[in-house]
């Protein structure tokens, strides 16, 4: 665990409410995150898991009638107590995001050129000439083929996996020192996702970003980050180095999902491992450790109360109490 | 391949060696006149002359990057669109002929989607619209309800908890199932799956894969599997056949395709999948930039402005499908000796 001083993004307990008919739901109950420059988290999760909501939370997205508790500071600003005006200089420059749907993170009716031109000057005060001089360096450094041209396109004459570049170059304009990035390469074939992901290790690389990476695919997690945080039912149930929550897969519902998926490994014909039931429904979430309804290991104490975090090795550890009665590493699925 | 089920089905006509479904030379262009306002738009060959055949009680995986034409052909098929050219026979008889007009053709094909939500009725419950097609069809309101009890008893769905249900009120993965219970209820032979299980959740993905296996051991079933996940198209599939840009690039069992891939797209599109090893991660991009657009697709070998093994010949000589391995063919000058590929002599 590193101390607060060093990491530039920094969670605790968060938590995150919506209204939802006459009572609230609660799609984050208590998120604690941390990363230092340079860093990325993969935050791995199903549909209703609060990847999402968690990383928008960072950059304050939601609207007003959300209720976020807890803390979150990034580089140094408390993201919570920001003004609207504070808000506004740290949205894009401070944080940056990108989005799965390109199509939808760019206005249709203005050139991408003068997009990108006008969050760089909106950011740096600089001329229209200068700032579109920074687009030019971005569409060749996200290398978009013939960058001069596409500066000057609409968003709907590039094909998806530009668009997603594009976006890419967008999100780093005004020099970010962190980049949030929300299923970005879902959409996307996997020949484009590939170059995608590489690209942004090299980016981030070469900028010193800290990137939040939320995605479903445990392969995506793995290419991209160097820690991985499984999200279920709004909380974080296991977080660690890469390496080792893959290797070590600790919680129940990691161990389902890597023991879930379709491999080459596989005989024809044999059944897939498949965790019954399906996510909870956030209203009406189940007692205690929120996995239980699904869990092969579960006892009559799991409805009792949410498990704590254990330790499994350095920074990896996991939420579930019945990792103490296992012997770690020795049963991986 | 062929399942004893496949074989007992007495709706069998040509026997276990004729293939269940058999497509010749199929072509779709969209497009070309006129456009918006009478601009001039580009011909876009959605599918460009496509052969394949389906073996009775087999699963064909379709893949490919987006625009190959993988879902048109599976429209083509479903006759949900019409074709330019080609032909479709079904279990030896040509679809729409006499011998099998539309609708009975419709009864032994289903399909199924992968918006679970958009595919269905949302004034239906689940139990009628399961129900709905046996009536059109013509069975009773009650052995049609019936029938929609006992499948959906079959994909999980618990009909006393389920039946009085409307979609928006079930899961994705539950929907899916809906749509699955829905495919079966004319007793389909042939099911075509169109990224029937990209949208789920991956704890669900698995859940839907085996109710799949299950059905289709159970019902004799054979399937049409597209989907743009590698992993499990292997894992469903006896065969694949890996398109590119509305032409078939490379066909055969899974395993070989896999192993041995005769296809240089082939062996990128494998290679572009995520390592999941940490050590060992991917350093290189085995493609570079977006799929090409299929208005205008490149001369020769479609391919040959990505491929790494390009040669003169790639760019005006179009490679027929030639025989790599045990009914394993591929579209590449270097699957053919004759050629005249200059990395055939340096091997």
């Amino acid at each position: 665990m590193s101390s607060p001083s060093s990491s530039i993004v920094e969670a605790r307990n968060l938590t995150v409410d919506f209204a939802a008919g006459r009572g609230s739901l609660r799609a984050v109950c208590g998120v604690d995150l941390s990363l230092k420059p340079g860093e990325t988290v993969a935050l791995l999760g199903e549909s209703g898991s609060g990847k999402s909501v968690t990383l928008r939370a960072l950059m304050r997205l939601h609207p007003n009638s959300a209720k976020i508790g807890g803390a979150i500071t990034v580089d140094g600003q408390d993201v919570l107590a920001l003004s609207p005006a504070q808000l506004r200089a740290y949205r894009g420059r401070i944080v940056s995001m990108i989005f799965q749907d390109p199509g939808l993170a760019f206005d249709p009716v203005y050139r991408i050129g003068d997009q990108i031109a006008e969050t760089v000057m909106r950011h740096e005060g600089c001329s229209h000439a200068q700032a579109r001089k920074r687009g030019l360096e971005l569409f060749e450094r996200v290398r978009i083929p013939s960058p001069e041209r596409r500066l000057d396109n609409y968003p709907h004459e590039m094909s998806g996996g530009m668009r997603q570049r594009a976006m890419i170059a967008l999100a780093l304009a005004c020099r970010p020192k962190v980049l949030l990035a929300d299923e970005p390469t879902t959409a996307l074939d996997a020949t484009v996702q590939i170059q995608v992901l590489l690209l942004l290790r090299e980016l981030q690389r070469e900028f010193g970003l800290a990137i939040v990476f939320v995605t479903h695919d445990i392969g995506v997690a793995v290419e991209i980050a160097d820690r991985i945080a499984v999200m279920y039912a709004g909380r974080i149930v296991e977080s660690g180095s890469c390496a080792s929550v893959i290797r070590n897969p600790s919680h129940p519902y990691t161990r389902g999902l890597l023991a879930s998926r379709a491999h080459a490994t596989l005989a024809k014909g044999e059944r897939l491992y498949a965790i019954p039931g399906s996510p909870p429904d956030l209203a009406a979430p189940p007692p205690g450790c929120a996995f239980g309804p699904r869990c092969d290991r579960f006892i009559d104490g799991c409805a009792a109360d949410v498990p704590e975090n254990i330790a499994i090795e350095a920074g990896h550890e996991a939420r579930c109490f019945r990792l103490s009665a296992l012997e770690h590493g020795s049963n991986a699925a | 391949m062929s399942g004893t089920a496949a074989e007992l089905d007495p709706r069998d006509r040509g026997g276990a060696g004729t293939p269940l479904l058999d497509v010749r030379g199929l072509v779709k262009h969209f497009g070309g006149k006129g456009g918006f306002l009478a601009k001039k738009t580009g011909v876009v060959r959605a599918v460009d002359g496509v052969d394949f055949s389906v073996a009775k009680g087999e699963t064909l995986g379709i893949v490919g990057e987006s625009g190959c034409g993988k879902s048109t052909t599976a429209r083509l098929v479903m006759q949900i669109i019409a074709p330019d050219a080609g032909e479709i026979l079904f279990d030896g008889e040509a679809v729409g002929s006499a011998a099998l007009d539309l609708k009975a053709f419709r009864r032994q094909v289903q399909m199924v989607f992968q918006d679970s939500y958009a595919s269905l009725n949302p004034r239906l419950t689940v139990e009628d619209t399961v129900a709905f097609g046996p009536r059109i069809h013509g069975a009773s309101a009650a052995s049609s309800i019936a029938k929609a009890h006992d499948l959906l008893h079959r994909v999980g769905l618990e009909p006393r908890r389920f039946a009085g249900r409307y979609p928006h009120e079930i899961s994705g993965g539950q929907r899916q199932r809906v749509n699955i219970a829905r495919a079966l209820s004319l007793e389909p032979r042939l099911l075509i799956l169109d990224e029937a299980v990209s949208a789920l959740d991956k704890s669900v993905e698995a859940q839907v894969l085996n109710l799949l296996l299950d059905l289709k051991r159970d019902f004799g079933l054979t399937y049409m599997f597209i989907t743009h996940d590698l992993n499990v198209v292997r894992f469903m599939s006896d065969r694949i056949m890996v398109m590119y840009l509305g032409k078939v690039a490379e066909v055969g069992p899974s395993d070989p395709i896999f192993e041995r891939p005769g296809h240089p797209y082939t062996a990128a599109l494998l290679s572009s999948m995520p390592s999941m090893d940490p050590d060992n991660l991917t350093l290189e991009a085995p493609l570079t930039g977006d799929p090409p657009n299929p208005i205008d697709p490149p001369s020769g070998c479609r391919f040959h402005p990505r491929c790494k093994m390009v040669s003169a010949i790639c760019s005006h000589a179009e490679p027929p499908l030639s025989d790599v391995g045990a009914e394993h063919l591929a579209a590449c000058h270097l699957a053919n000796p004759n050629s005249g590929h200059p990395r055939l002599a340096a091997v």
